[in-house]
């Protein structure tokens, strides 16, 4: 779960990481009074879940609280390349001498953290990686041990001399902030040396382990604070793994790998998924009935392919299932299915039976999947 | 032969009397697989149709000389049940449970590092060698005996292309599902490294998806050591960046963890990539005739 900039530096502030005066206003009005108590001239800044707010037009630095209403209630209209926007975050404007960069993060293929401080930040650190890499300092972070204090010495020791310790404690209390809320990724670009020899943090990008929420309730509860799908909000209420994707065939499946699978399947059939759709391990009736819910219930979605392949999942349930949601909603579209695996002769043995003008089976995936985007083709 | 569970296996199951944990064990068993036991805390002296319960690993270890755990632990119990099954110096550690934190695991697999243990999972349907034992979740009958190891992240689409294998005549020496986490136990490296010396195993299907590194690292280890042929799928072609595409591992960040990179790493490594599970089966078919 990526978390707003202002819910990182909240989790910074209770550990002790020195950060820049600052509110989040969740309109214009609120933006100005907050600008007002800070003197003036502040950062209004969109509070987004993704990245490229300082090139893409979602920071704006002003000199009054009329122009910082004026930015706020631009920000909060317009939203940032295509994501909503609900809140901004208003900061004082500080005096900038110099910029880095420092993030700790999961590396997966380490099985461990690593550490990273570049000298020059602000800025895409990949790009810093490439053209510079001598500005980068890395630490590989034994999950074990925890960042040891040789290893922030020298994570640390090719910045000027007088952001050193400044930075050094920054880096200890990131860390911190990883460790004792199972975060993936800590990430602070920039941070800033003030004009006053203040070492900063300027921004906070925190992403938590999904799979750990249940060890941090108050911050999964603020997943209710992000923009989501209506179709999306129902699946996860159900339990589903539900992505929304821009085509136009739905998609349901049973098992992460297969669901990407068939995506790909049908996009080589010549036509787009609507969605990513997993309905787990040994769905019920209920379930897939849920399921078609939700895919029906997107008007883009022009036909639908439904393959499963059993283990166990049971298709007799799965065919149950297919039933149950038509007798809940009136299709307007063709629903493929294809069943294999544990009871599939049951299962098509169902279908067969209730000869639903809807239903359309097919054997295999590849002939299902060129069916549903044929389907999808001619709806 | 066959590389890790074969019929000299005998396994531990821990969780046994929760619901998953008996319907597999039993399903294990009922395939042909040594289930000699189960470890519940606090369970000890019940049995699970004639499979005897104990408190801990340790004693069922003593007792019924079991030599790989299958671990059926919710969440957050898990990680110390590895813990356990380790220190019990098992010889192999099934690790089916899904949704266990990745700092965890991390602390999990570091804890192994140097260990007797090998760890396959976790959020993984375990491990089959056709006719001789499995251990796990995949569905036997889907299985052959046969020459064409595998390894896969992904559970349901390795599903898909056994099928495709023994609908085909193509048997299996042993099919192994390592996991969709991004830290996981045994990967695509220590999987090819077994198959290379199994005599019983003339090809290795490899199925990846997008996410990590995994895939371009094994691309490498084919180039450098690797003398049997590979084949190799790849899902995920149509994931959108950012987006968590099921599983904890599955999501491609920025410009690195595609399915194209991927795939495009192995055929640079001679490994024919087929796109649909169909074209991989094919090419497996081919390569074998």
């Amino acid at each position: 779960m990526d978390l707003y900039e202002h819910q990182g530096k909240e989790l910074f502030a209770k550990h002790g990481i020195p950060l820049v005066e600052g509110s989040v206003a969740e309109s214009a009005a609120e933006a100005r009074r907050i600008a007002e108590r800070l003197g003036g001239k502040v950062a209004v800044k969109v509070q987004v879940q993704i990245g490229g707010r300082g090139k893409g037009g979602g920071i704006a630095l002003v000199g009054s609280p009329e122009e910082a209403e004026a930015a706020a209630a631009r920000m909060l209209s317009e939203g940032f390349h295509g994501t909503k926007v609900t809140r901004v975050l208003v900061e004082r404007l500080v005096d900038i001498a110099e910029q880095f960069y420092a993030a700790i993060s999961l590396d997966r293929s380490a099985g461990a953290y690593l550490a990273i401080v570049s000298s020059e930040g602000g800025m895409d650190i990949e790009e810093v990686a490439r053209e510079r890499p001598e500005a980068l300092r890395r630490v590989r972070v034994d999950p074990l041990l925890g960042l040891l204090a040789y290893q922030v010495r020298y994570a640390v020791g090719h910045l000027p001399g007088e952001a050193r310790e400044g930075s050094a404690a920054i880096l200890a209390k990131m860390h911190e902030v990883l460790a004792v809320n199972d975060a993936t990724l800590v990430e602070i670009n920039p941070l800033a040396l003030l004009a006053d020899g203040q070492v900063v943090a300027l921004d906070a990008k925190v992403t938590i382990d999904d799979n750990a929420l249940w060890r941090h309730p108050k911050i999964e509860s603020l997943r209710s604070t992000f923009p989501i799908d209506p179709v999306e909000a129902r699946a996860r209420e159900a339990g589903l793994q539900y992505v929304k994707l821009d085509g136009e065939v739905g998609i349901i499946g049973n098992g992460a790998g297969l669901v990407m699978a068939t995506l790909d399947v049908v996009e080589l059939a010549g036509a787009k998924p609507a969605n990513f759709l997993d309905v787990g391990g040994g769905a019920s009736a209920e379930v897939m009935a849920v399921s078609l819910e939700v895919i029906l219930s997107d008007p883009s979605v022009r036909s639908v392919l439904v393959n499963i392949f059993g283990g166990i999942t049971r298709c007799d349930v799965v065919a149950q299932g297919i039933l149950e949601a038509l007798q809940r909603v009136t299709p307007g579209v063709q629903i493929v299915v294809r069943l294999d695996g544990t009871n599939a002769p049951e299962g098509r043995k169902i279908l067969a039976q209730a000869n639903h003008p809807h239903i359309v089976p097919e054997e295999t995936m590849l002939e299902a999947a060129q069916r549903a985007a044929e389907l999808a083709k001619a709806a | 032969m066959a590389i890790l569970v074969d019929e000299t296996t005998r396994v531990v199951v821990q969780g046994l009397t929760g619901r998953e944990g008996r319907f597999h064990g039993l399903r294990n068993r009922a395939y042909g697989t040594k289930v000699v036991a189960g470890v519940t805390p606090g369970k000890s002296g019940q049995n699970v149709e004639g499979i005897p319960v104990f408190d801990t690993v340790a004693e069922a270890v003593a007792e019924t000389g079991a030599n790989t755990s299958l671990i059926f632990v919710p969440p957050r119990f898990a990680a110390e049940a590895v813990y356990e099954a380790a220190d019990s110096e098992l010889r192999l550690i099934v690790c089916i449970t899904e949704g266990i934190p990745v700092r965890d695991m991390a602390q999990v697999t570091g804890y192994l590092r140097g260990k007797p243990s090998t760890l396959v999972g976790p959020n993984c349907p375990g491990v089959i060698s056709p006719g001789k034992s499995n251990v796990g979740i995949i569905p036997g009958e889907i299985c052959m005996a046969g020459r064409v190891g595998l390894v896969s992240r992904s559970g349901t689409l390795t599903y898909q292309i056994v099928h495709e294998l023994t609908q085909r005549g193509v048997g299996q020496s042993t099919c192994v599902g390592m996991g969709g986490d991004p830290v996981h136990g045994i990967g695509f490296i220590g999987c090819l490294e077994l198959f290379d010396q199994d005599p019983e195993t003339g090809l290795v299907v490899l199925i990846g998806e997008i996410g990590g590194d995994d895939e371009e690292r094994a691309a490498t280890f084919i180039v450098e050591r690797m003398r049997k042929p590979v084949v190799g799928y790849i899902a995920g072609f149509t994931a959108p960046p950012g987006k968590r595409m099921g599983h904890a591992g599955a999501i491609v960040t920025g410009s690195s963890g595609t399915a194209q990179a991927k795939a495009e790493a192995l055929e640079a490594a001679g490994v024919k990539v087929g796109r649909t599970p169909t074209e991989a089966a094919e090419l497996v078919e081919g390569a074998l005739a």
